[in-house]
């Protein structure tokens, strides 16, 4: 076990470092304005190469991605250009964090709660209203983007509610409706693999068994089918965990809360290089150690995964 | 002796086909097609869309030869004053109005289905067609299989949303760089399902007994890989499209989308986004929301029924 999970964090880490090599290599393509600011057209040429040279900027590849290896080691992310200029990332991203925490944790148990629910729900109606009403359900979330089907909700559901359009950290009444939107994808995701879950389970021999022996059909539920469904539920939740603090990004824009979502839409919008740069490590980085806690999790709740043994790929 | 030939000819006479005679007999009438056809069919719902769906797109493609149809680019003035004809509601005259700048939406909104579904039929094809050849590879070619699979889990362990955000960043937006980040993306999902089935089928005891039997590899790849691949094809191909149009509107959305002059159902939706907030012009957002809607969902459901029906477990 212990091996299998420094393996797993060593293979994590390596592709951390790829990414964070790759993401570099790439801003580095990008035209130089995203450098300067509103103050581009007014330089001369000798100027702009100036700003570009202090900054480092016109140093080859290497010399500029060891640097910024340096930097990174000091958990210095760079300095933000344009949307806050001169402000350090980390200092822009620090206050935003618990917003989208709090938002994004919110919305996970709601969707939790309620999608397990309803895919319970579905299982047992299957083939009748509430059935085919959830399906309905889960087929529009998945098919119609999300920034369509939100900006009705935003429009409609605060016209004939009264809901605040807009969030305000002082009203709490506005935090309702961001934190509802933001669960209905996972409502509709987590209700669509209950269901299927569910359904294909309670045809088993073991369930059968169970019912056959005289076990009250809650007890089937708790014992066998919800604990066997938790384990491949183990895998993602860490990352829609971790992915909390990376906020959503069309909510938090839509409702202008000040959280990290909305400004990676800002800092491109504006074109702030470093800032761009940053967030996406910092998403990319989150969903990689998401995915790492998801299998090291894995491996403890299914004893069916025999991690070191590995038998011959068929 | 022709007459005891012919004699012994009218004794026999030509039975008629008899499906349920056969299969008592032990011959299966069973035809792959046949079936995913017949199931497709059982569905009323997937077949109406289908019905649907076959219209719009027809009509999309022949619309701008239609007699009296507006460019979607030309802004439109009034003949006496010469001022644009902004926010016009929709009237015989433009159909579905037009926007802020006087162009007319009904020209805009057919223009823009054209450039959503060439983006996702594109994107579709490639994912399909990409994803099988590189599959096939990975899952044959044992040496590759230890390097595409390192590099899949680096691919994979990244959201999409980001490294699509990132290469369509870079990039700077028009159809083709939108067209070439999407498909930059998608096919790792399709081609990691293909390796899998390639490696779990290929060694499988039915295949093993038909290669002893001597059947040729092509027919072993029509008959026994082919089925069960084509209901994941299908479903891929068609949960391209409203996939592909999402991407459009969220690109659009954080600022990377198409330019206006080329219209596509993410700007058209955005365009409507900024003026929402008048009811009385809420019609440049709910038109195009509606047409993207019908079309997603449409595309989304007819993938779902046919992935079923193409599935040979299905089939009784």
């Amino acid at each position: 076990m212990l091996a299998y999970c420094l393996k797993r964090a060593f293979f994590s880490l390596i592709t951390v470092l790829i990414v964070i090599t790759v993401v570099f290599l790439l801003m580095r393509l990008m035209p130089e304005e995203g450098y300067f600011g509103d103050g581009y057209d007014k330089l001369l040429p000798e100027q702009r190469e100036a700003i570009l040279r202090s900054m480092g900027l016109l140093d080859p590849w290497h010399v500029q991605l060891k640097n910024f290896y340096i930097a990174l080691s000091k958990g210095d992310l760079g300095t933000s250009i344009i949307y806050r200029p001169k402000v350090p990332v980390a200092e822009i991203i620090g206050p935003k964090i618990p917003y989208s925490l709090r938002f994004g944790l919110v919305a996970i148990g709601l969707s939790l709660a309620t999608g397990l629910w309803m895919g319970v729900v579905q299982a047992r109606e299957k083939g009748r209203l509430a059935d085919k009403l959830g399906t309905g359900y889960v087929v529009f979330i998945n098919a119609v983007p999300a920034a369509v089907y939100l900006l009705f909700i935003q429009l409609y559901v605060t016209q004939f509610t009264g809901l605040p359009i807009l969030f305000h950290r002082d009203y709490p009444i506005s935090w309702l409706l961001p934190a509802a939107s933001m669960s209905l994808g996972g409502i509709a995701g987590y209700a669509m693999w209950m269901r299927r879950f569910m359904v294909d389970e309670l045809n088993r021999d073991y369930i059968k068994l169970a019912r056959a022996k005289g076990m009250p059909s809650t007890a089937v539920m708790v014992k066998h089918v919800m604990r066997n469904a938790f384990v491949p539920m183990a895998q993602y939740l860490p990352t829609s965990l971790l992915m909390t603090i990376a906020g959503s990004i069309y909510i938090e824009s839509l409702y202008s809360i000040p959280g990290m979502g909305g400004l990676l839409v800002d800092a491109i919008q504006r074109q702030d290089n470093p800032l761009v740069q940053a967030l996406v490590l910092i998403y990319a980085v989150i969903g990689i150690f998401g995915l790492f806690l998801g299998d090291i999790l894995m491996a403890i709740f299914d004893p069916r995964i025999k991690l070191e043994k590995r038998e011959g790929s068929r | 002796m022709s007459t005891k030939l012919e004699r012994q000819a009218s004794l026999f006479t030509f039975a008629e086909y008899d499906a349920q005679a056969a299969e008592r007999a032990g011959y299966s009438s069973y035809s792959y097609w046949g079936s995913t056809v017949r199931l497709f069919l059982r569905n009323k719902t997937a077949v109406a869309l289908l019905i649907i769906m076959t219209v719009l797109l027809t009509f999309t493609v022949i619309q701008p030869y239609l007699p009296g149809q507006k460019s979607p680019l030309k802004i439109h003035t009034s003949p006496e004053t010469g001022i644009q004809l902004r926010n016009v509601q929709p009237s015989p005259e433009f159909w579905f109005g037009t926007n802020s700048i006087g162009q007319d939406l009904w020209a805009r909104i057919w223009s823009g289905t054209r450039t959503s579904l060439f983006i996702g039929l594109f994107v579709g094809l490639w994912t399909v067609v990409i994803g099988i050849i590189m599959g096939a590879i990975w899952g044959y070619v044992r040496q590759l299989d230890r390097l595409m699979t390192e590099l899949y889990n680096v691919i994979s362990n990244i959201p999409t949303t980001i490294t699509l955000t990132l290469l369509a960043y870079i990039l700077r937006p028009s159809v083709s760089t939108m067209i070439i980040s999407m498909c930059a993306t998608s096919w790792w999902t399709m081609a990691r399902f293909v390796r899998n089935q390639v490696v779990i089928i290929r060694d499988r005891e039915y295949n093993l007994a038909s290669r002893c039997l001597g059947t040729p590899t092509q027919r072993i790849i029509s008959r026994n890989l082919l089925p069960y691949l084509v209901s994941v094809i299908v479903l891929r191909l068609a949960l391209a499209i409203p996939m592909a149009i999402g991407w459009e509107v969220f690109l659009t959305y954080i600022g990377l989308g198409l330019p206006l002059s080329i219209p596509s159902l993410g700007n058209l939706v955005n365009e409507g986004r900024q003026i929402m907030m008048a009811p009385i012009l809420r019609y440049q957002l709910i038109i195009p929301a509606a047409v993207l809607s019908i079309i997603t969902i449409s595309f989304y459901v007819m993938g779902n029924a046919f992935s079923d029906a193409s599935d040979p477990r299905n089939h009784v």
